[in-house]
């Protein structure tokens, strides 16, 4: 059985391996936890097998879906979601019309089998189920703010009472994230982007070369030689506001990994698309922005230009001068960025939107052509991909 | 040997499973949660319970892995050696015991706290993988091996600045403290302050966790900062009925500074605040 849990969890692709399953079954074996409980097993399975908390919410729904129906022979009764939280939420926070729409839908009972259905049908499909219910305004569990997260309504009921099984609550849910690169990965993958020279002063013993210089002059001659250092120089533009919002804490991640792995890095602001003028600090962008031909004339063309923006716009914000939506620009998009890919030899640019949604978007695809293809998704694989390309 | 929380410690029972299953298996446990769940605390309540001694290993952005180990002092050797120091004939003279050393020839099972493991170099936990495995190492310098007599109970916290490796999560447990629910809170708050009234814990809590609830603030207040808020009000003898005002000209609660620890956070209430205050009035 728990083999087949162990599988399950695999299939979930929660990153499990052999060594922390032995490790479960040398704690069981050793009886860590002394009666057969539940609970407990899956307080030690999860302390064994789950190694970050981005994965909690996922482990507790496959213990839930692998144990089913174990609990009952513990004599625990299984409990719905009180339906009493439900209605005085709704109360409270329902207007006319929705509490209209809710009668439409055959009323609270109703409405309680279709999200026990529901929340059946997303423990079996294991993934991409938390969003599904609470945020798609389309669905009738969204409109009065029921969060099967369990925060808020775990809050009303004691933990000591166990309303809900401890799994199934899935406090934990608002920690998960499939995409999540984390800053680790993408400093891994950043580390491609390396060219080590010595230059500079000299402060480190140049052991090989002393060796050599003692043994020919036959006194201890101490040879010096700079620090070797990451030569790799990077120009980052961010695109930020409007549809980068949902983007933000991936263009964090990449920003605070980029800043520990490059010593020589510079970093600008734009919206949607390069015009002629970029900016440091968002606070202050329209008093103490940077000329675009300042910027181009100050970084020689050794640097390395790394674009990362959705490119999600109207292509007349690309194509034509006076297309941004924020000023009158003399001249297109397309000229700025043409007019920087002449001078960085090495630019790519980093979309964090998944790759399959590019051709869909006509600004991706044009941007994408004035960058002859060098286009990568933000995930680790586009990331690596694109240091590759950098380094050509 | 089993932990099993201390009259000033709180534990839930999925840590004390946790922190059980490391004992018994002599595995490390990694330690995470957000800043202020008292993950550091947890290490010295671990200690005090069990009644063994506790070695703490502060990590910083210039730790390596080797200091843990020992550190041999090259320098000190040579000078000594042209001053013709007798000293200088042993090498185990030169050699300073790590944290680690330490706690492997403790006579008694030490508890060995590795804090804040995230703040060294990305590399950092590799260059340990193997020590804390075995626990033992080789002294090169003496060609002896150092072996643990008794195995210590290692806890090590992260605050989630940098990912650790994963060959080095397999070989630990991990338990992620999340932030008390207000009937944790309420005991933890009793365990610090027992004297404390229960209509002020009430509206307290409330504020403290709506404050926790404002999107897009900052620095989350946390345990450690709510405990400190609370001495505050204690001290300052606020009423509770202060912070039961519902009058929206004083929305921010009193001695918040102790709360947010952020300029921008206390920006971000501020206007919040200003805004609530505003459509209140358009109400009227």
């Amino acid at each position: 059985m728990f083999i087949n849990f162990f599988f399950d969890l695999k299939q979930a692709s929660l990153p499990v391996s052999l060594k922390e399953y032995l490790m479960l079954m040398e704690a069981m074996n050793k009886r860590v936890v002394d009666s057969f409980n539940v609970n407990d097993f899956y307080y030690l399975s999860r302390s064994a097998l789950v190694k970050d908390e981005r994965y909690l919410d996922k482990f507790d729904r496959v213990f839930g879906h692998s144990f089913k129906g174990l609990e009952n022979s513990e004599g625990e009764t299984e409990k719905e979601i009180p339906e009493e939280w439900l209605k005085l939420m709704g109360q409270k926070y329902l207007t006319d019309e929705e509490k209209k729409m809710v009668e439409s839908l055959g009323g609270w009972d109703k409405l309680m089998e279709t999200l026990k259905q529901r929340l059946e049908e997303q423990k079996k499909r294991h993934q991409g189920g938390s969003k599904w219910i609470g945020t798609g305004g389309t669905s009738p569990f969204g409109a009065y703010g029921y969060n099967p997260e369990g925060i808020r309504i775990g809050q009303k009921e004691s933990r000591n009472k166990k309303a809900v099984k401890v799994w199934d609550k899935r406090e934990f849910s608002n920690l998960d994230g499939d995409v999540e690169l984390g800053t680790r990965n993408i400093k891994v993958a950043l580390r491609r982007l390396r060219k080590f020279a010595r230059e500079g002063v000299e402060t480190e013993l140049d052991l090989d070369n002393t060796i050599k210089s003692t043994a020919h002059k036959g006194y201890i001659d101490v040879k010096m030689m700079p620090e070797r250092r990451n030569k790799i120089k990077v120009l980052l533009f961010f695109d930020v506001g409007g549809s980068m919002d949902a983007h933000v804490k991936i263009c964090e991640e990449l920003f605070s990994a980029a800043r520990t792995e490059f010593k020589h890095m510079e970093y600008f602001y734009y919206h949607n698309c390069l015009y002629d003028a970029v900016w440091k600090d968002n606070k202050r962008r329209y008093n103490e922005n940077i000329k675009t031909w300042d910027l181009l004339h100050k970084y020689p063309s050794d640097y390395k230009v790394i674009f990362v923006g959705d490119a999600e716009m109207s292509p007349y914000e690309i194509t034509y001068p006076g297309g941004s939506v924020e000023f009158w620009n003399e001249e297109s998009g397309e000229t700025w960025l043409t007019r920087l890919l002449n001078i960085y030899e090495n630019a790519i640019w980093l979309n964090p939107i998944p790759e399959r949604y590019w051709d869909r978007i006509s600004s991706a695809s044009i941007i994408k052509q004035i960058f002859s293809d060098r286009m990568f998704p933000l995930t680790i694989e586009g990331i690596d991909q694109a240091m590759r390309e950098l380094n050509k | 040997m089993k932990f099993e929380g201390t009259s000033s410690y709180i534990a839930t029972e999925d840590l004390k499973v946790a922190v059980n299953a490391a004992i018994t298996l002599e595995r490390p446990i990694i330690v995470k949660g957000e800043p202020g769940t008292g993950k550091t605390m947890l290490a010295h309540e671990v200690a005090q319970s069990l009644g063994a001694d506790i070695i703490t290993w502060h990590i910083k952005s210039t730790t390596k892995a080797q200091q843990g180990l020992y550190e041999y002092d090259a320098v000190t050797r040579l000078r000594d050696s042209q001053l013709g120091d007798e000293k200088v004939k042993d090498i185990k003279n030169y050699i300073s015991k790590g944290k680690l050393w330490n706690a492997f020839e403790s006579n008694k099972r030490p508890v060995l706290l590795i804090d804040e493991i995230d703040k060294a170099d990305i590399e950092f936990p590799n260059d340990l993988l193997l020590e804390l495995d075995k626990m033992e190492f080789f002294v090169y310098e003496t060609g002896e091996t150092i072996k643990a007599e008794n195995r210590p109970i290692v806890i090590i916290t992260s605050n989630n600045e940098k990912e650790l490796p994963d060959a080095f999560l397999r070989r630990c447990f991990f338990h992620y403290i999340k932030f008390p629910d207000p009937d944790t809170m309420e005991e933890i708050v009793n365990v610090h302050y027992p004297e404390i009234k229960k209509d002020l814990i009430q509206e307290a809590f409330k504020i403290f966790y709506d404050i926790r609830e404002v999107p897009g603030i900052k620095k989350k207040p946390s345990t450690s900062e709510l405990i400190d808020w609370l001495k505050l009000l204690m001290t300052d003898d606020v009423d509770a009925k202060i912070l039961r005002e519902k009058d929206p000209k004083k929305l921010i609660p009193p001695l918040h500074g102790a709360l947010l620890k952020n300029e921008q956070d206390v920006h971000l209430f501020e206007r919040l605040a200003f805004i609530s205050r505003r459509e209140n009035e358009n109400l009227e």
